[in-house]
């Protein structure tokens, strides 16, 4: 601590070259900030993905059916606890820009799924006894201010009612909460038997696909196989796999967001690496007599590299603390599209990654003058 | 009579035999050739000579700034031309205080802040650092000047901070090198006087590299370098 005085005084000696180096390195941490909670908003779910949970879906893509009755049969294949249907509904509230997820479930099989969607009992009860029951995440409800016992039309794109109808009607019977960070909370989900009477009938006895719980996640290759066996050379032959991987490869389809940001990310922190790796050897090398009368008066060579390594830790720790803390202020301020997004948040591994990378910019930057620094001699430096 | 036995007095510092050689490219240059010198404790020695006789090189060899090509370099008992570099820093840091000619203060810290430099060498609470830096500019006469900085302040008061840092560890061996190569007379002579006052009121042992006649007369011996040699006379 006490050489800290001695560091920051020469932080201050050129004051706008290291507020502009300072500036640059909060940037890009600010950018990375940020940049995490997107890259996590596109890939919501894979974190929180259950490793006893497979999604089972047709084998020639995620848009065709499967027969309903495929529950009953997957449910008997040994190392099979339970599967539940889910189909996509594609609907959207008074404009068709108010998209969001919806999908008709079997609500108590639905919720023995996937405990992460905290219901309170009452609103359980509720949804189990109201036939045109919806529970909506906090927050979409929110987002349209939506509250227990409001009406909520639905309009269909794709599921038009028997009726020829595309208007859908629904009694909000719950709002329900993310159990754990990440957790999908935008979306809607309605009771498959009102679904299932009320569409047509080329549809009727149809899902979307299947998330099945396993006995034993070790197993969950040897189950997929198992239930892809099941229903091979049938009309409607299934993919199975782990529930991380189906959600993966949903990602994936708009790209590969984490190597678009590892990409974007690390360009940035290769030009703030030269920057700050200038702003350094210049640091030194406009010092070279100083840091002499320093090791002259009994700093050791040693002694010397630690401070020009201290000052670049110091220069790159302000920054990149700042741009860390605004970064999360930023996204803590909320999702920029207004919901598009579904979850927004810096996931707490990646705020560490960002303190491991200051420390790394730190030493990277630093050690070459610091090393010049080091090897100095005192005699020739005094003679300069 | 051998040089040696010419120049003897003591024995805080003693140089023996000593070479040194510069590498200038594929050319070797010898500036210090077979030099001897004793210096006793408490002696105010003034060395001069030509440009490029190699006071400053003598001076740098004494006070572990630079080793010699060949011989050997003692203050105090100790061989320090054997210590690891490691050794030799933790020995000049309690063993010699330095004052240079441009005063080579760090222009982002207060005097005060500059005179406690040393001291953070040492194990000192941050309040008996404070304590010590204030007693040795008090010394030199600059106490009301203690939270400036070296560009507020004039180049006698810039020196006699370099003087405050020099002695605030209350080291073995002062070592000048042209202390007043860059001040007017009345400056140089205020910084002479300190000198003297040191070396007289509180025994310190004191080596001048100097061009000026005026400033080695107030040395108690004065020495010649010239060719790497050392004598009693100046060689006109």
């Amino acid at each position: 601590m006490k050489y800290l005085a001695l560091i920051l005084s020469n932080l201050k000696r050129h004051k706008l070259r290291t507020a502009l180096t300072m500036l640059s390195i909060l940037v890009a941490f600010l950018l990375f900030g940020y940049l995490a909670a997107i890259r996590t908003a596109f890939t919501a779910g894979i974190d929180v993905a259950d490793l006893d949970r497979l999604i089972v879906r047709h084998k020639v893509s995620l848009i065709q059916l499967l027969p309903a009755s495929y529950e009953a049969r997957m449910e008997q294949i040994e190392g099979v606890d339970s599967a539940v249907g889910q189909t996509w509904f594609g609907g959207y509230y008074q404009e068709q820009r108010n998209q969001f997820a919806q999908m008709p479930v079997k609500p108590d099989e639905f919720l023995d799924m996937f405990p992460e969607y905290v219901l309170s009992d009452d609103e359980k009860e509720a949804w189990l006894s109201t036939r045109t029951g919806a529970i909506a995440g906090r927050q979409i409800a929110e987002r349209f201010g939506w509250q227990v016992g409001d009406k909520v039309p639905i309009t269909a794109s794709i599921w038009t009612k028997a009726d020829g109808s595309q208007v859908w009607d629904f009694d909000l019977v719950g709002i329900y909460d993310a159990g754990e960070k990440g957790t999908d909370d935008t979306q809607f989900f309605f009771r498959y038997d009102y679904f299932d009477e009320s569409r047509p009938d080329w549809g009727k006895g149809l899902v979307g696909w299947y998330t099945v719980r396993i006995d034993d996640p070790e197993r969950s290759a040897e189950v997929s196989a198992a239930i892809d066996a099941e229903f091979a050379n049938s009309q409607a032959e299934t993919k199975a796999e782990p529930e991380g991987a189906f959600l993966q490869g949903f990602a994936n389809q708009i790209g590969d967001i984490g190597f678009i940001m590892t990409s974007i990310v690390g360009m940035v922190f290769f030009t703030i690496l030269l920057v700050a790796g200038n702003t350094m050897a210049y640091a030194v090398r406009e010092r070279t007599n100083e840091l002499a009368v320093l090791k002259a008066v009994g700093f050791t060579d040693s002694g010397v590299l630690g401070l020009v390594l201290g000052e670049s830790f110091l220069l790159t720790a302000i920054g990149g603390g700042i741009g860390l803390t605004l970064a999360w202020l930023m996204v803590s301020a909320g999702d920029p599209t207004n919901g598009f997004l579904v979850t927004f948040f810096i996931p707490g591994r990646d705020m560490v990654y960002g303190v491991i990378l200051i420390a790394v910019m730190a030493f990277v930057a630093g050690i070459l003058p610091a090393m010049q620094a080091q090897r100095l001699r005192i005699a020739d430096a005094l003679r300069r | 009579m051998s040089e040696t036995e010419t120049l003897a007095g003591g024995g805080l510092v003693r140089v023996n035999n000593v070479d040194k050689v510069f590498k200038r490219g594929s050319e070797e240059v010898h500036v210090l050739g077979g030099l001897n010198l004793e210096i006793p404790e408490g002696e105010f020695l003034a060395l001069m000579g030509p440009s490029g006789s190699g006071k400053s090189t003598l001076l740098n060899l004494i006070g572990g700034l630079d080793r010699p090509s060949q011989g050997t370099v003692e203050v105090g008992g100790e061989r320090v031309d054997k210590l690891s570099n490691r050794k030799l820093a933790a020995w000049r840091a309690r063993h010699i205080g330095l004052v240079f000619q441009f005063y080579n203060l760090m222009p982002v810290l207060t005097a005060q802040k500059n005179v406690e430099l040393p001291l953070l060498l040492t194990h000192l609470s941050r309040s008996e650092r404070k304590k010590r830096a204030a007693i040795a500019l008090e010394i030199v006469g600059l106490s009301h000047r203690n939270g400036h900085y070296p560009r507020t302040l004039s180049g006698g008061e810039q020196q006699r901070v370099g003087i405050a840092r020099a002695i605030v560890t209350d080291p073995t061996l002062l070592l000048c090198d042209e202390p007043t190569g860059d001040l007017d007379r009345k400056s140089g002579d205020e910084i002479l006087d300190l000198l003297q006052a040191l070396n007289r009121e509180q025994g310190k042992t004191i080596i001048m590299v100097t061009h000026d006649l005026h400033a080695a007369a107030r040395a108690t011996r004065t020495l010649y370098l010239d060719k790497g040699q050392l004598s009693t006379e100046a060689n006109v």
